[in-house]
């Protein structure tokens, strides 16, 4: 199987610009607007990431929580994830998805079984915010073994020496997180600075993707572009959530910002 | 059957990762904690064996604590319930009203060490943001405190408190708005604001390090304990130690001293709120605020609504050491309804002056319980580990009357 990720890396490289990755809560605010949502934006989006809603998120702001809180609201299970993503792949088959969450939801499912079910549903990757390394090695192995990219992350605080030896066991994607923070809060360091780490990052392992987040919104993000990637959470929830508050269609909204996105980048 | 180390202290009974017995605890954080835990771990192992630390602990747990808090025999209940022999470690003594009060000074001692001018610290029933607060006056650093707002209501006296010893009160409106959910946002603030501050976790929680500081700043409780059993029997009796479990705290630092000996000598036995009890009504091990523990969740795996009266003991997780604890079978685990506690607080304060705040309530609940199918020479010692006067609101409302 050709690897989805890899090659979404590799088509906006060609075309000279970050590849734009999305995170939206799947079943945000119900199962089928999420999956409706999805779809819309996957035209501008290189690959899209799906938060599994837990209800105790350290890691997360604001914006996301609330996003997590109107799916759990809605009766959101992870046997309903899967079926959503086996539905989004069926129309966007070469559209990579990376499932993103707490490893609480994947602990209590069982290991093995959810990344069985991950792969059969079509899942191309996953992010396990609260499992890092070295703790994480195992399960980046079970992931291997089912061809899905198990993707690590690297923030601010983490050392050289701790850095290299996550690079050293990463697969195809890495995730660096821009700043001190939780999501979606202001950047804290100056663009310049994060530019400086990513290149750090970077040159450790050029062969790997290294993906920008936390506190990307439509005015930072066009100064990001040297990256290989670039996502965009909690601004996107943000919107989800102006939408509902007025009562306008988030489907068209969150294309429209989508769009705008894209557009800063190419 | 999880074995314990003998001659090992339980905190120190973990392997590389963290975890206890294969199983409980860990470090289920971002990675952009990983740094900041780790030097805080660094930290502690060097202080904990430096001698000048621990000097300036023990001064400030003399001075400004006020040093050794009372144990004795309550003849009345003990004549009344015609059992075993009923004793108090009367922990509510402290300045400070509660065990909290070691946990926060350790704390705001080792914040200092690190050269962090900010401290952060969830609370429930506010009195582990009262003695943080308190403690960081002390030694001038700046204090948030997170507090989920029905807490803040239910425990007004404390926030005031906190308040007038100049810590920020951060309200904490999310999920079920009590300690579960202050915890979470605690440790939001710090996941982005590690550069400058240091976590004060609550209870025995959270990832390794922070439950390891915890039990180790309560452990004092057990240490003045054993003194004081020896001064009075003249060796270690056959005891039962009968202490209320939230997140863990203070049992673990009332048992601290008695791990290695038998159980059929020294039992331990805890006593959880009878709807948040992931202990006694085998919940699942899940991953809750960095650690694995027993805890309480729906099948889903999401981590379940609980209720207490009281503010301090409706977590829905348990300190991973409590897991160890369980699973190896040293200590047990039962609970006790808000009824029960209710009815306790009654009888003890009718017969006795001690004034124990809900929490204690609940292992006093046990206590009258046991005591009467017990023999003479049993000792039963509970450690009342909170004043009451903080939930004179609550005792009011269910019971008409505070005594004076």
């Amino acid at each position: 199987m050709k690897n989805s990720i890899n090659n979404a890396f590799k088509i906006a490289k060609k075309e000279n610009r970050p590849a734009l990755i999305s995170y939206t809560v799947c079943g945000d605010n119900t199962k089928d607007k999420s999956l409706q949502i999805l779809n819309s934006i996957s035209k501008d989006l290189d690959i899209a990431e799906w938060g599994i809603p837990h209800n105790c998120p350290t890691a997360d702001g604001e914006d996301i929580q609330n996003s997590s809180y109107r799916a759990l609201q809605n009766g959101i299970r992870l046997n309903d994830i899967f079926k959503l993503v086996k539905r989004f792949k069926k129309t966007k088959p070469s559209k990579p998805i990376i499932l993103m969450g707490y490893y609480q939801m994947i602990f209590n499912y069982g290991d093995k079984k959810f990344i069985q079910k991950c792969k059969a549903s079509g899942v191309d990757g996953l992010i396990v915010v609260d499992l890092s390394f070295p703790d994480n090695k195992n399960f980046a192995k079970l992931c291997k073994r089912s061809s899905i990219c198990f993707v690590q992350l690297i923030a601010p605080t983490t050392t050289l020496k701790r850095m290299k030896e996550i690079i050293r066991s990463s697969h195809e994607m890495i995730y660096m997180i821009s700043t001190i923070s939780t999501t979606g809060s202001a950047l804290k360091y100056s663009i310049k600075r994060i530019i400086k780490n990513y290149n750090i990052v970077k040159k450790i392992k050029p062969s790997k993707n290294v993906v920008i987040g936390f506190g990307i919104t439509e005015k930072t993000i066009s100064n990001l572009r040297p990256a290989d990637g670039l996502v965009v959470g909690s601004a996107i929830c943000r919107e989800i959530t102006r939408s509902l508050k007025d009562r306008q269609n988030p489907v068209t909204n969150v294309s429209k910002l989508v769009r705008k996105l894209k557009n800063k980048i190419i | 059957m999880i074995k314990l180390k003998k001659r090992t202290p339980l905190i120190d009974q973990h392997d590389k990762f963290g975890f206890y017995g294969n199983k409980f605890g860990g470090n289920y954080c971002a990675e952009t904690m990983r740094k900041p835990i780790e030097d805080l771990s660094k930290l502690f192992e060097k202080l904990r064996k430096d001698r000048k630390f621990l000097k300036k602990r023990d001064h400030y747990f003399k001075h400004y604590l006020g040093g050794e808090t009372p144990f004795f025999k309550l003849e009345n209940l003990t004549r009344h319930l015609g059992g075993a022999q009923i004793w108090c470690k009367d922990v509510s003594a402290i300045n400070g009203d509660a065990h909290k009060a070691y946990h926060a000074t350790v704390n705001a001692l080792i914040c200092k060490e690190s050269g962090k001018r900010y401290i952060a610290g969830d609370t429930g029933a506010g009195m582990f943001g009262k003695n943080l607060a308190m403690a960081a006056k002390k030694m001038n650093l700046k204090c948030k405190i997170f507090m989920g707002t029905k807490d803040i209501s239910r425990q007004a006296p404390n926030v005031k408190f906190m308040r007038d010893a100049g810590a920020e009160v951060v309200p904490v409106d999310s999920g079920s708005k009590t300690l579960v959910d202050a915890v979470s946002e605690c440790m939001r603030h710090y996941v982005s604001n590690c550069d400058n501050t240091h976590l004060a976790v609550g209870s025995a929680i959270g990832c390794n390090i922070f439950l390891k500081i915890c039990a180790w700043s309560t452990s004092q409780i057990s240490r003045e304990l054993k003194k004081q059993l020896i001064e009075e029997f003249g060796e270690i009796p056959k005891l039962k130690l009968i202490n209320v479990i939230g997140g863990g705290s203070s049992a673990l630092g009332f048992w601290n001293e008695f791990i290695d000996y038998d159980k059929k000598h020294v039992e331990l036995i805890g006593v959880e709120a009878k709807y948040a009890a992931p202990l006694s009504t085998n919940a699942k091990v899940a991953i809750l605020h960095g650690a694995a523990q027993y805890c309480l969740t729906d099948k889903e795996g999401q981590i379940a609504e609980t209720h207490s009266l009281s503010a301090g003991l409706d977590y829905p997780g348990s300190s991973p050491l409590h897991g160890l604890l369980k699973d190896s079978r040293r200590a047990r685990y039962t609970n006790a309804s808000d009824k029960e506690a209710l009815a306790a607080f009654k009888l003890i304060t009718k017969l006795e002056d001690i004034r124990p705040s809900l929490e204690p309530a609940h292992a006093w609940s046990e206590c009258i319980r046991l005591a009467p199918k017990l023999k003479k020479s049993d000792v039963l010692v509970v450690n009342n580990c909170g004043k009451g006067y903080k939930d004179k609101k609550i005792y009011i409302e269910q019971l008409g009357y505070y005594p004076k």
